[in-house]
């Protein structure tokens, strides 16, 4: 029997349903199967109903199996790859794509060493070469700069994909499917890893790497209770707050809202710089960003160079009229 | 306890970064622990100190210069260092790389591994998970708390995902991936340096670690690199001014009607 040639694709499924980066990673795999008349193959993790994972079919998926097991319904690390190796020996997919979340990642590095095949974490853009090959270009320095690499041979090719990066037209409510349970054998014993809780960020909805919109806020917001009104704008845009490092470094903000090298790179439709003077290592963290403002009393603070938009003025007095505005407007 | 905790060195995150002929030019910049590193050793000195008779050993792979990164986490106090240093390591492959280490730490004994969370560099995150694979232990990534059972047979790590965080538990030995937030990293003393400088640092070269023909990865997959390139310049910025009231309706429109953006 010849395998189709496809694309497995990993997903997370909560009790929320499928992950935004999911989708996402689905519709690449959707652009580089077409390219080679493949298969996109989705294989979920985690717990919720697997209904919910039917959606992945309107976003290119032409397969998905969701993990009928009481044991996977916490993701992890080992118990994940007793699951997805004998699927890969057996269904040999051309490429492995995850999404670059936490677990993504994890999953994508200890698969690279167990099938002995190169990596590209973090991808940015994915298109089919000749000759077999995947062309593809991902971020190094926090996004100073870019890698271009060339994926040579039949595969696995192991990719994981920047959130926020691949987003399509939406859904195509014409793909249908059904979902398939897939019972995998596995024992307590084997199980080396306790995932004892999940907590889940109180307050924030999003996560900044998966927002379109982060309003973020440096030294220039002046104290910690004055976020306030970061979040408010937020919660007006749907978007979520970041920071700069020493308004994470003063405890003002946890880390995990720390925008730039030694934080998390991020790539929204709009960010917004409030109070942020925008050093070096800040910007590699943001300047990808579709759209940039910034809002900064100095008007020689290095943040306006990427910015595309900028106010010169005091963040703490501005912001609140930026509020108003946008919540007028889209209430109209 | 016997802790290994490996380290590299990287470019300042200080740096502007220029590209002459696909490559980094990196001459004149200045060089660094990669910084998550900091928090491995911080984090080893820590249960050194609640756990007397803990050894701490520092491993990198790398040139010459890799040197100055051991003795800064000398500095900071880690008890040995242990440099893979050999012209055939020259140019491997990560996973070609995550093997050798695990030769290496295999040959001092370990029963905790600390790495960054990744190099701030290549920005991989390939290494750590990688090297667990190859020394069958567990492993959990971007560790930001971590705990001991009583009798330090478990660990229990605290780690950030998307949107929350997990508490995982897992039997030691246990490769861990440290991440900011998991501890505030000491500077080293005025002691901690000069006796860092009297400090032998090991040498294991390609004889000690039986590395005979490059270890390169699968030909199933291979990774070429065709260049570096800067990202493209952003257009010059458009500064909105009057009022508040007037560049706030200005920046508003514009995000709407022009960048369709909210």
């Amino acid at each position: 029997m010849s395998l189709i040639k496809h694309i497995l694709v990993i997903a997370e499924l909560d009790d929320e349903g499928i992950k935004p980066s999911a989708y996402e990673t689905v519709h690449a795999a959707r652009l580089l199967a077409d390219s080679f008349n493949g298969q996109v193959y989705v294989f979920c993790f985690g717990f919720g109903s697997p209904d919910k994972a039917k959606q992945l079919f309107n976003y290119g998926a032409d397969r998905v199996q969701v993990l009928n097991n009481p044991l996977y319904n916490t993701i992890s690390l080992d118990l994940g790859l007793i699951a997805i190796e004998p699927q890969i020996i057996k269904d040999k997919p051309y490429a492995i794509f995850f999404p670059a979340t936490t677990h993504g990642k994890e999953f994508a590095a200890s698969l690279s060493a167990k099938l002995n095949v190169s990596l590209a974490t973090d991808c940015v853009a994915i298109q089919a070469g000749k000759d077999n090959q995947i062309i593809v270009r991902r971020p190094v320095y926090a996004g100073k700069a870019l890698l271009n690499l060339t994926l040579n041979g039949p595969g696995p090719h192991i990719l994981s994909l920047r959130q926020n990066t691949f987003r399509g037209p939406g859904p195509d409510f014409s793909r249908v499917g059904d979902i398939e349970l897939l019972d995998i054998s596995v024992s307590n014993d084997q199980r080396v890893l306790k995932v004892r809780e999940v907590v889940k960020e109180i307050g924030s909805q999003l996560d900044i790497t998966e927002a379109r919109v982060v309003v973020s806020g440096g030294l220039g917001m002046q104290q910690s209770k004055n976020f306030k009104l970061l979040e408010d704008l937020a919660q007006v845009l749907q978007g979520a707050v970041g920071a700069s490092r020493p308004v994470v470094d003063n405890g003002w903000r946890k880390y995990s809202n720390q925008v730039g090298q030694t934080g998390r790179t991020i790539q929204p439709d709009l960010y917004i710089a409030c109070g942020i003077s925008g050093a070096v290592q800040h910007l590699a963290g943001m300047s990808s960003a579709k759209c940039i403002v910034a809002i900064n009393k100095d008007a020689n603070a290095p943040i306006f160079s990427v910015a595309d938009y900028g106010i010169v003025g005091d963040a703490l007095a501005i912001v609140p009229y930026l509020t108003e505005e946008f919540r007028r407007v889209l209430a109209s | 306890m016997r802790i290994i905790v490996c380290v590299k060195q990287v470019i300042d995150t200080a740096a502007r970064i220029e590209i002459k002929d696909g490559k980094v030019d990196g001459a004149g910049l200045s060089r660094v622990l990669n910084p998550y590193d900091e928090f491995s050793i911080e984090e080893a000195l820590k249960i050194r100190e609640s756990k007397p008779g803990t050894k701490i050993t520092l491993v990198s792979l790398g040139p010459e210069s890799f040197s100055d990164a051991l003795r800064a986490g000398l500095a900071m106090g880690a008890d040995q260092a242990v440099h893979l240093l050999d012209p055939a390591f020259d140019g491997l492959d990560s996973l070609a790389v995550s093997r050798l280490l695990g030769k290496a730490v295999e040959f001092i004994g370990f029963d905790l591994i600390f790495c960054g969370r990744q190099a701030v560099d290549v920005d991989m995150a390939q290494l750590g998970p990688a090297l667990a694979v190859y020394l069958k232990i567990p492993c959990v990534t971007v560790v930001t708390g971590l705990e001991f059972s009583e009798n330090w047979s478990v660990a229990i790590a605290t780690r950030q995902i998307e949107g929350g965080s997990e508490i995982i538990e897992s039997p030691v030995p246990v490769l861990l991936t440290c991440q900011k937030g998991l501890n505030q990293p000491r500077l080293p003393s005025f002691k901690g340096i000069m006796a860092a400088k009297k400090k032998q640092i090991e040498i294991f070269d390609a004889d000690k670690l039986g590395f005979v023909t490059p270890v390169t990865t699968n030909e199933a997959s291979t990774a070429i690199s065709t260049g570096l390139e800067l990202p493209l310049s952003r257009n010059s910025v458009e500064i909105l001014d009057g009022s508040i009231n007037d560049s706030v309706a200005k920046l508003v429109k514009a995000l709407r009607e022009k960048e369709k953006v909210v």
